[in-house]
Order: structure tokens, then C-alpha cells, then sequence
């Protein structure tokens, strides 16, 4: 292992980059806002890739471990540290950023300089929640990361944007809020401490257990989000600009189901058996549900947005079945959507760019003007709705396995994402791309640029390599997922 | 004959300094023209930093009472005086220009603020209940002067009737329960007091009889409902510059003797106050946050937010005797002594913020005001930002470890449901300050000019607003301060 706090880094240098982007000022200077905060941006990637290099899988233990005191009144420490769970979200997240800093490039007019350290700001915070070992860092971060996320929605988002500015900064802080006096509680029952392994270890009584677990599930659920607290995604997603919507769909709702892994199965694990049928049914609806409701949606972003939701409930059926496949199926789903989403994010945001719409009404015959961009398109669909050989498949096929182990009717609930999933998507391409050339907009579109092309291309090969061959994401949480599974089949009463 | 000592004049020498310096101001004043009012403002300025020093200087461990046990020089009094000169100073700072567009920067203005420093450093430092009430009658006296100093502004006058009415019944509160705690005991002097009390002396029923009225007057000079009638109309009637000191510094004072009198005299009667602070305290989060949701004037918000401020600050002095057991003391009260100077580092940036987009004839205290400024100044949108959102009580600001050093007293304390209603209404908090964020980050200006204030005052707003940014990054310093002063505060009890 290296001597550089490679998560220190991971953390502070898209932070501080951010905040020297802010100097650059005015728009008059955008000509070097955006340059620096690409250059801010892959360099933060690249920082991150010895945390992947470096990685021993064959430990559960936390990897990459920085301890320093940070208000010892409260026995507060910045402790970092990654396991196999937490370490591909970092990477993902600092891939992710170069991407929407690219996309946002010539669309972004105004305020480069704030949008782009905007994002960068985030990034870094981003980082910091999948890497706190500390209850409280954890919080600060989780928190903290509303702010960017807020200014970006309300900004530069669309004609109502600040309704959904609002109702996404109120629905996060009421959930991460009821967390707080969790967290506060358990700091007094462990004997004065924040330290999250401290908790894993620690026996609590059932009654106590589920309200925490409840506590957790207010502000995770919201954070996925899962039925019935999803309302404000869509609206988040609508009105969010492209890079928004991106880092939304690909990062921030991992945040959530992160936090089922760190923080309510290790620590309530008896409360999360004993409540697992409500995960499970809760789920169920996700994906089912609102897999209905996606089918009839007449707004591109929403439709994505809405299939954001019931994937994600596929993410946490894979961890309340309790086995390896289940888990790490949503594990290997929660990356994969991460890669998928946004790159369909992307592609919405690639034809409003050019005919300011984002009605499924508006266009058709796409593929007649724009081949190249069809052509990632459909990919990116196809990935969506789970085809074999793209990342979708892997993790939803694993989930499915798994749930089936479980239970034969909830495995074949959940089996039916695949045809939901399929139709949905399907339909919106099919009326999006193909078809006779629908109006004049359509009629006069240019094909993607060379910008694009590399954005676009570049997720099309880590979804075509992850669907093809999956083993290096998945036997890097191997060991982590195998020790969290023993630890939560332990009563800890 | 009369055995005269004379008493030891030492611990008060701060006290004693600023009064002669007001005499002198008021002298000095007299003989200077009217182009020489900056002589006053310079004097005031050197009187605190004086002051500043001579307490610095003459700060030791021990506790030192003299006057006959009237006056007590301890830490926890130092501490809060060397956070009150700056508080005072910066108040004077920001209002300069203010003051002097509209002709109000005259000698008599910085006269009175020196009295009711004065006042405000009596009250910090009394140990004898008429001392108590001869800082707060100092203080209240110079208040009434100032929110009508502008003596053509109905609003300021009727302000200034209604802020005089009130505060005189509510001295008499104080003064009835006083004098019912002195019937009841036979002693005023504070730690004498609590002693007596303790060794059973006095009739419970006329000493909770007169508890109850020395609550309600510390109530209505802290500010909290149902005592808050007068907050709104005086925050918003005085000239900003007056509401600014209102707002600030005498919450510390406040904060003083409330501790004083309720922990070092009464603290016997725990169960019976703590009671009563607990329902001003959730009346004051609910009410101040649900009213300053409706307010459209800034001032009158902030002052909607002052009240809920306090009745937070009021969770953390409920909290330290929980069943007659004192362990918690030191924990709660320092958080309240946190909160207390965290809300008033943010309070005067806040206000100042307002003294910085008002110029002649123009007061920026409309929310609309704020409209755009994003385009007008990013620096000081920034600002304002980073207050709006430290107020609200989101990381990485001061305001979130007082909001957090307050909840854990109050879980320490048992009492979850108090802190989980804390929470909930810090979320419906959450909104109007982020309504301030929202017009300036998301809307249009519509006032152009550019910001007039002169380049002290620019330079030192900044500096606030960066340090309410610091110390939610570092906020052990002032969190050890804060449990050094009440360390020895209660040792002194």
C-alpha cells in the first residue's frame, strides 16, 4: 500500500479543485473554467484508480485506513477507509464526474465556472460518504452534498425547477434528520463512540433495533428512493439539467442502498430479518408498480426516472433475501444502473440539447438524421431492459437467482422487471428513433458530435464489458459481502 | 459609625473602564463638530478593544466575587465577555455606512451602545439578583434609546413604544418572582441562595410561585414564546443597524444570566423550571419556524428564526439535570453556550448582509431584495449562502455542530421525542432559508446597482461568513472554550 491518503485525496482534490474553478470567476473566463475543471476532474479519477489497483480482495477488512482525531469533545474522528462494497462506488463516482463535466461543456452558458464546481464540490463529497467509517463524517458528507445538488436543480434545471429544487432538498433532509437522532442515540448506548465498526460489533436490544432500523429506512428510502417516497425523483430528474439528472441517477441514489449495506443491516441486523418482508413487499411494488407506471409516461426524462426507481427496488430486494447471489447481484445492479442511467441520461440530454424537448410526442424517425446516435442508443436501451451481454443483464439475472433461492413466487415477481423493462424501453425507442421522420425538427438534426461520441463510447464499453465480463467488479466485493452476510445471520441481541 | 470598606475594584476594572470611557465619548462628543463623528465611532471601537484587553489581562482561573458578593469575575463570565466585545464591535463595523446615509452616526448612538455593553457585561458578570436586574434594566434602557434613535420613522417609534411597554412589564415579572424568591429564602445573593434552598430552607409552594415569574421574564428577554410578541415588530420597526446589536450580542447576556439564575440559584427546583423551559422551548421551535415560513420582510423572518434560535438554545439548558442527577450538566450547558455563540456569529452576518445591500434611502430587508444577487456579487451571495444554510442547521457550518451539540445533550437527557420534534421543525426551518438561497441563486435581479458598502465592512462580512465555514470544519476550538467556561461556571455553583 502506498504512504498517500489516497481517499484524503479522492475526497479533497475534486473539492479544492472546485473551489479554484469558483475563483476563475466570471463567465469571461469560462474559456478556463471548463479546461480546469475537466483537468480537476480526471485527475480525481486517476486518483482513484490505485484505490482499485491496490485493492486485496481477499479481506473484508476496511482497506486504505486514515485516522486523525476530529472534535475530540464529541469523539469525532475523520476516519476513512473502503471495503469491497464501498470501493467501486468511489471509482464509479469519480468516473462519472469527467463524463458530466464533458456534457456539460457547450450546453452550460452561464455560470461555467459555479456549474462545473458545482459538480466537482459534490464529486469530492460524494466520495467522502462512501468512504466515512465515522457515523458522523458519514453524516456531514450525506448532508452536506444536498447543497450542490440544490444550486445545480435550481439553477440551471428547467421551466420548474424550483419546486423540484425544493421538494428534493426537503424530502433528503427529512429523512437524513430522523437519522441524525438515531446516530446520536447510539453514540450514548456504545459508550461515546461514532465509529461505524464499533456499532457493527455492538449488541442492541430488538425493540431498540427496529426503531433504529426504521430511523435508517426514513432517510435510505428516501435517498433510493423506494415507493411510496419516490415522488420527488421525477421531478428532480425533469427539471434537472443533463449533468444533474447524470450524477442524480448514477451516484446519489446509490447513496441510499449504501447505506442499507453500512449502516442497517450490520448494525440492526435482527431487525432487518425480522423486517425483511417489508423490504421485500415494498420492492415488489418498486418494481413491479412503477415499472407500470414508466410504460405510460409521455416525458423521456420521466419515463428514465421512473425506471431509476424500479430498478433500484431490484437493488434492494438483492439485499433483504440474504444471500451472496442476491446481494451481490444488486451490487453488480447498483454499478451497472450507475453506467446505464446515466448514459441514457445522456441521450436525452444529446436530442433536448438540439430540439429543447423532452416529449416522446416530439420526435420519431431519429435514426434517419442521427445513425451514430441511434445506434448508442438502442445499446443503452437494450442494457436497460437487461439483454444478455450488457451490463443490465448481469445484475438483475444474479437478483433473480437469488430471489428464486429465496422464494419462488418473489423470484418470479421480480422476473417480471424483465418484461416491463424490455416494454418500456423498447416502446420509448421505438417511438423516439424509428418510424417516418416525424416534423422538421427531427428532419434537421445533426448527428452527435465528437464530444459525444467519446462520452457516449465511453460508457458503451464499460457496459459491454461489464455485461460481458463481469468477474473484476464482482470479486472485488466478494469478501466483503461473504462477511457482512455471516454477520447479519448472527443475532446480536 | 459606618464601617466602610472599599470594595475590590480589580475583577470589574473592564466594567469600570467602559463607563468612564462613555462619560468621556459623551464629553468628547459635546466639543466635537459635526465633522468630527468619526471621533465617536473611533473612541467606541477603542473602548472595546480595550476592554477586550483588560479582560484578556486580567483573566485568571478562580472565580473572584466582590461588591459583597454582587459581582463575580469567573471564567464562564470572561469567556462570554471577550465574545461579547467582538460581537459589538463588529455590530459597529457594519453599520457604519449605514448609520451615516441616514444621518443617525451621532455620538449619542455610540454612547448608547457603549451603555448597554455595559449592561450586557453587568448581567454576565451578576451573582445577586439586583444586580441581575440593574445590568438588564442598563441594557434594556439603552435599547429603547436606540431602536427609537431614528426619531422621524413611525415604524421605529411605535417599535420602540411597544419594545418599552412589554420590556417594562416583564422587568416586573422579574422583579415580583424576586422578590417572592426573597421572601421565600431571605437572601438575593445567588449562590447563597442555592445553598439555603438546598439545605431545605424556604417554602417550596411561594418559591415555585415566584420561579414561575423569573422564568417568564427571562423568557421575554430571551425572546421566546409565548413572551415573543415584541421580536417581530422590533426587529423589523428598529433601524438595522439597531436590530443588529438586538439580535446579537444580548443573547449572550441572555444566555448568562438565565444560567446564572436558574442553575446556580434554583437549580433545587430543576424538575419545576426544566419543565417550564420545555414547553417555551417546543412552543418557540414550532412557532418561530412555522410563522417565519409566511414573512416576506428578511428582518422579520430573522427574527421568526431568532425565536426558534432560542428555544433551541433552551433544549440545551433544560438538559443538564436530568432526575436530580447533575452528571449531564456540563455537557448540555456548554452546547447551549455553543449554540448561543454560533447563533450570534451567524446572526450578525446575516443582518449584515442586509446593512450591506441597503444604501441612502434604500433598505434591503425585503426577501425580493435579495433577488439575483448572484449576478450582483457571487462573493457575497456566497456568503449569505453559507449563513442561510449554517442557520438551517446543514454541514459543513457552525450552525450544524450547535444544532448537533444540543441534540445529543438532549438525547443524553432521554429525552428522544423532544429532539425528534426538534428536528422535524428544524426541517420546516429549512425552507426559508433556503428561499433566500433560491432567490439569490435562482432568480433574476432586479435591483442593478452595485454594492456601495465601504471596503471595511466588505472585508470583514467576509471574513463571518468564512469563519461560520471554518468553524463547521473546525469547531473544537470554540467547543472546548465553551466547555472550559462552564466547567468553571459550575464549579463556582
Amino acid at each position: 500500500m502506498s504512504g498517500l491518503p489516497l481517499l484524503s485525496l479522492a475526497i479533497w482534490l475534486p473539492i479544492v479543485g472546485g473551489l479554484l474553478v469558483l475563483a476563475t470567476g466570471s463567465d469571461r473566463n469560462a474559456g478556463l473554467a471548463r479546461p480546469l475543471a475537466l483537468v480537476v476532474a480526471v485527475a480525481g479519477f486517476l486518483v482513484t484508480l490505485p484505490l482499485y489497483i491496490g485493492f486485496d480482495p481477499t479481506t473484508s477488512d476496511m482497506q486504505f485506513t486514515e485516522l486523525r482525531q476530529w472534535i475530540p469533545r464529541f469523539n469525532i474522528h475523520y476516519s476513512l477507509g473502503v471495503d469491497g462494497i464501498s470501493v467501486l462506488f468511489i471509482l464509479l463516482n469519480s468516473f462519472i464526474t469527467p463524463l458530466v463535466v464533458l456534457a456539460g461543456w457547450k450546453v452550460i452558458g452561464e455560470k461555467v465556472a459555479q456549474y462545473m464546481a458545482a459538480f466537482l464540490i459534490m464529486s469530492g463529497l460524494m466520495n467522502g460518504i462512501f468512504s466515512a467509517l465515522d457515523a458522523m463524517l458519514f453524516y456531514v458528507f450525506f448532508e452536506a452534498s444536498l447543497i450542490p445538488m440544490y444550486i445545480i436543480i435550481g439553477a440551471w434545471g428547467g421551466p420548474n425547477r424550483v419546486y423540484a429544487a425544493f421538494k428534493f432538498f426537503l424530502y433528503t433532509l427529512l429523512g437524513s434528520l430522523l437519522m441524525l437522532v438515531a446516530l446520536i442515540w447510539l453514540f450514548f448506548q456504545s459508550g461515546f463512540s461514532f465509529s461505524l465498526l464499533d456499532w457493527h460489533a455492538m449488541k442492541i436490544p430488538l425493540s431498540a433495533q427496529i426503531w433504529l432500523f426504521l430511523a435508517f429506512l426514513v432517510a435510505f428510502a428516501v435517498k433510493v428512493p423506494m415507493w411510496p417516497v419516490h415522488t420527488w425523483l421525477p421531478d428532480a430528474h425533469v427539471e434537472a439539467p443533463t449533468g444533474g439528472s447524470v450524477v442524480l441517477a448514477a451516484i446519489m441514489l446509490k447513496l441510499g442502498a449504501y447505506g442499507f449495506l453500512r449502516f442497517s443491516l450490520p448494525i440492526a441486523p435482527d431487525a432487518s430479518r425480522e423486517l425483511a418482508w417489508l423490504m421485500i413487499a415494498l420492492s415488489l411494488i418498486a418494481v413491479v408498480y412503477i415499472g407500470f407506471v414508466a410504460l405510460v409516461q409521455s416525458d423521456m426524462k420521466k419515463l428514465i426516472a421512473y425506471s431509476s426507481i424500479s430498478h433500484m427496488g431490484f437493488v434492494t430486494l438483492g439485499f433483504f433475501i440474504f444471500n451472496q447471489l442476491g446481494v451481490e447481484g444488486a451490487l453488480v445492479q447498483m454499478i451497472s444502473h450507475g453506467f446505464v442511467s446515466g448514459a441514457m441520461f445522456l441521450c436525452v440530454g444529446v436530442l433536448y440539447d438540439r430540439v429543447h424537448s423532452r416529449q416522446i410526442a416530439d420526435y420519431g424517425g431519429v435514426v434517419h438524421t442521427m445513425p451514430k446516435f441511434a445506434a448508442f442508443m438502442v445499446l443503452f436501451a437494450m442494457a436497460n431492459s437487461g439483454l444478455p451481454a450488457t451490463s443490465g443483464f448481469v445484475g438483475e439475472f444474479m437478483v433473480i437467482l437469488g430471489a428464486v433461492k429465496h422464494d419462488f413466487w418473489i423470484g418470479f415477481a421480480a422476473a417480471i422487471t424483465l418484461i416491463l423493462g424490455a416494454a418500456y424501453t423498447l416502446w420509448m425507442v421505438k417511438r423516439v428513433l424509428f418510424g417516418a421522420v416525424a416534423n422538421h425538427h427531427v428532419a434537421e438534426l445533426a448527428d452527435i458530435n465528437a464530444r459525444e461520441f467519446v462520452i457516449l463510447g465511453i460508457l458503451a464499453l464499460c457496459v459491454l464489458g461489464m455485461g460481458l465480463y463481469p468477474l473484476p467488479f464482482t470479486e472485488v466485493m466478494h469478501a466483503s459481502v461473504d462477511h457482512l452476510l455471516k454477520h447479519v445471520a448472527v443475532p446480536k441481541l | 459609625m459606618i464601617n466602610f470598606v472599599m470594595p475590590d475594584l480589580y475583577p470589574a476594572s473592564a466594567e469600570i473602564f467602559i463607563l468612564v470611557m462613555a462619560c468621556v465619548l459623551l464629553l468628547v462628543d459635546l466639543f466635537a463638530g459635526k465633522g468630527r463623528r468619526w471621533l465617536a465611532y473611533l473612541m467606541a471601537q477603542l473602548t472595546l478593544a480595550g476592554c477586550f484587553g483588560i479582560t484578556f489581562v486580567t483573566m485568571d482561573g478562580q472565580g473572584v466575587t466582590t461588591f459583597s458578593n454582587m459581582f463575580v469575575d469567573d471564567l464562564f463570565a470572561d469567556f462570554l465577555k471577550l465574545a461579547l466585545y467582538p460581537a459589538v464591535a463588529i455590530m459597529l463595523v457594519y453599520s457604519r455606512a449605514y448609520l451615516a446615509a441616514r444621518n443617525l452616526d451621532r455620538g449619542e448612538f455610540y454612547l448608547l451602545v457603549l451603555f448597554a455593553t455595559l449592561g450586557m457585561m453587568v448581567m454576565i458578570s451578576a451573582s445577586h439578583f439586583v444586580t441581575v436586574y440593574l445590568g438588564l434594566e442598563l441594557l434594556a434602557l439603552s435599547m429603547y434609546a436606540l431602536v427609537a434613535i431614528d426619531r422621524d420613522s413611525v415604524r421605529a417609534t411605535e417599535a420602540a413604544m411597544k419594545y418599552f411597554v412589554l420590556g417594562s412589564m416583564a422587568s416586573g415579572l422579574l422583579l415580583y418572582g424576586m422578590s417572592m424568591v426573597y421572601g421565600a429564602i431571605g437572601s438575593l445573593e445567588i449562590a447563597e441562595m442555592g445553598q439555603r434552598i438546598a439545605l431545605g430552607g424556604g417554602n417550596k409552594t411561594v418559591l415555585v410561585f415566584g420561579l414561575i415569574f423569573v422564568v417568564a421574564g427571562l423568557a421575554f428577554k430571551l425572546g421566546v414564546v409565548p413572551f415573543h410578541m415584541w421580536v417581530p415588530d422590533v426587529y423589523h420597526g428598529a433601524p438595522t443597524a439597531v436590530t443588529l446589536l438586538l439580535g446579537s450580542a444580548p443573547k449572550l447576556a441572555a444566555f448568562a444570566i438565565t444560567l446564572r439564575v436558574l442553575v446556580t440559584g434554583l437549580a433545587e427546583l430543576a424538575e419545576h423550571w426544566q419543565v417550564m423551559l420545555m414547553i417555551l422551548a417546543a412552543l418557540s421551535i414550532a412557532l418561530g419556524n412555522l410563522a417565519a415560513i409566511a414573512q416576506r420582510n428578511l428582518k422579520r423572518m430573522l427574527a421568526y428564526s431568532a425565536i426558534s434560535h432560542m428555544g433551541f438554545m433552551l433544549l440545551g439548558v433544560l438538559s443538564g439535570i436530568v432526575g436530580g442527577d447533575p452528571r449531564f450538566t456540563l455537557n448540555a450547558y456548554s452546547s447551549a453556550m455553543f449554540y448561543a455563540i454560533a447563533y450570534v456569529l451567524m446572526s450578525l452576518g446575516a443582518f449584515g448582509m442586509i446593512l450591506l445591500l441597503s444604501r441612502a434611502g434604500f433598505e434591503a430587508e425585503e426577501i425580493d431584495d435579495f433577488r439575483g444577487l448572484n449576478r450582483r456579487s457571487p462573493w457575497f451571495a456566497a456568503i449569505m449562502m453559507i449563513l442561510m444554510f449554517s442557520m438551517a442547521g446543514v454541514p459543513f457550518f457552525v450552525g450544524f455542530f450547535a444544532k448537533f451539540a444540543v441534540l445529543q445533550a438532549v438525547v443524553a437527557a432521554n429525552q428522544i421525542w423532544l429532539a425528534v420534534f426538534a428536528v422535524l421543525f428544524s426541517l420546516i426551518g429549512a425552507f426559508y432559508y433556503l428561499r433566500v438561497v433560491k432567490v439569490m441563486y435562482f432568480d433574476a435581479p432586479t435591483d442593478t446597482a452595485p454594492l456601495e458598502a465601504p471596503r471595511d465592512m466588505r472585508i470583514l462580512l467576509s471574513v463571518n461568513g468564512l469563519a461560520v465555514a471554518f468553524l463547521g470544519l473546525l469547531p473544537e476550538g470554540v467547543l472546548k472554550y465553551a466547555i472550559y467556561a462552564t466547567y468553571t461556571f459550575l464549579l463556582g455553583s
